[in-house]
């Protein structure tokens, strides 16, 4: 395989929480979350009982693989930040170390510039734990949950 | 490349569905939304043209249920199979954990047919992918049209390496679940081979 499974432990998923968390409070964000770049949701925070994460997650990752698509024709690397201004709401997106996506949704009680100085302390926080996550996985002796599964188990699912 | 969450006791996982143009891609997750419990689906997402051919992506997410106290999320894609619109293909192909291709059964589309499948193990290729590795099934769609080609004939063409295989009707279902059923079988199937289980 090429791309190595993303596996998040209790002690890294508690970090990025926090961070994600602090940021709702710092920014004065409505929403926070964070995903992969294959459109995984991997922490999310604030008033998310009335955002769709799932459907965002997937149109995030897809929209940074577009703009990466644009960036890769005009021989730039990336272009990491991107922002949508809408009459309420205002989603701000920050690719993360090249591998993660950092999405702040806010509205008029925070400002563009708020919440660009606080995603990019926010970056920093998490391109270290992200790094440190993919040590880990890469560690031997980290075993995933499905070494123990068997084929019974996967026809299981299937019964129905 | 699927992602593994012990904290919320989750594992996602990627499909693609792939063909050529206007051979049912969309109307396979179509049916599988419509036919799923509404708390085991998510929003369907389609990015179309007003003329409703797929632009960008459509975006399904399922849970099939639970392994071992672990939650299996399933996340199925579409690409747009128009011929310009590969740079899209390419991008919904990355971190992919199973695919499969729809073929269209109609005499007139064996060369969209053909020229799809080598466009897909091209892309595949591209990303360090090999088609011949990752979970991969065939569908023969559109089964119920007067000029559908013979199994055999699209057996013969477009899968060389026996991989499963389904005739089915998008529209009316046929075929539909038993499709998804069997590349989501072979995609958790290889998370525990690849797990050294």
């Amino acid at each position: 395989m090429v791309s190595p499974q993303m596996v998040m432990y209790e002690e890294e998923f508690n970090l990025i929480q926090a961070v994600v968390d602090r940021l709702v409070r710092d920014a004065n964000a409505k929403v926070v979350f964070i995903v992969d770049k294959n459109g995984q949701l991997i922490a999310a925070s604030g008033d998310i009982d009335h955002v769709d994460t799932t459907s965002l997650a997937s149109l995030t990752a897809g929209n940074i693989a577009a703009t990466g698509g644009m960036a890769k024709v005009l021989k730039e690397n990336e272009f990491a930040t991107q922002f949508h201004e809408g009459e309420k709401a205002n989603i701000h997106i920050q690719l993360v170390g090249n591998r993660v996506i950092l999405v702040v949704i806010f509205d008029s009680r925070s400002s563009l510039g708020l919440v660009r100085l606080r995603v990019k302390k926010a970056s920093e926080e998490l391109n270290h734990v992200f790094e440190s996550l993919l040590a880990k996985g890469q560690e031997p002796g980290s075993d995933s949950p499905f070494a123990e599964i068997t084929d019974e188990d996967i026809d299981n699912l299937f019964n129905d | 490349m699927s992602f593994i969450n012990y904290m919320a006791r989750e594992i996602n996982c990627k499909l693609v569905y792939y063909g050529p143009g206007l051979c049912g891609k969309t109307t396979n997750l179509q049916y599988i939304y419509e036919r799923t419990n509404p708390d085991a689906k998510g929003k369907m997402i389609s990015l179309a043209t007003e003329t409703e051919r797929t632009l960008f992506f459509d975006f399904l997410p399922l849970s099939l249920g639970e392994i071992r106290g672990f939650k299996t999320r399933f996340h199925l894609y579409t690409v747009p199979g128009q011929v310009f619109y590969d740079a899209s293909r390419k991008l919904i192909l990355k971190g992919v954990d199973g695919v499969v291709f729809v073929a269209d059964s109609q005499e007139e589309r064996t060369e969209a047919n053909l020229e799809s499948v080598e466009n897909l193990r091209t892309n595949l290729a591209e990303q360090g992918y090999s088609l011949d590795k990752l979970p991969y099934v065939i569908q023969y769609n559109k089964r119920d049209l007067p000029n559908a080609t013979s199994v055999e004939e699209l057996r013969e063409m477009l899968n060389p390496t026996n991989v499963p295989e389904f005739e089915a009707v998008a529209r009316t279902g046929v075929g539909v679940f038993d499709t998804l059923k069997a590349v989501a079988k072979l995609v958790l199937t290889e998370l525990k081979k690849g797990s050294g289980g």
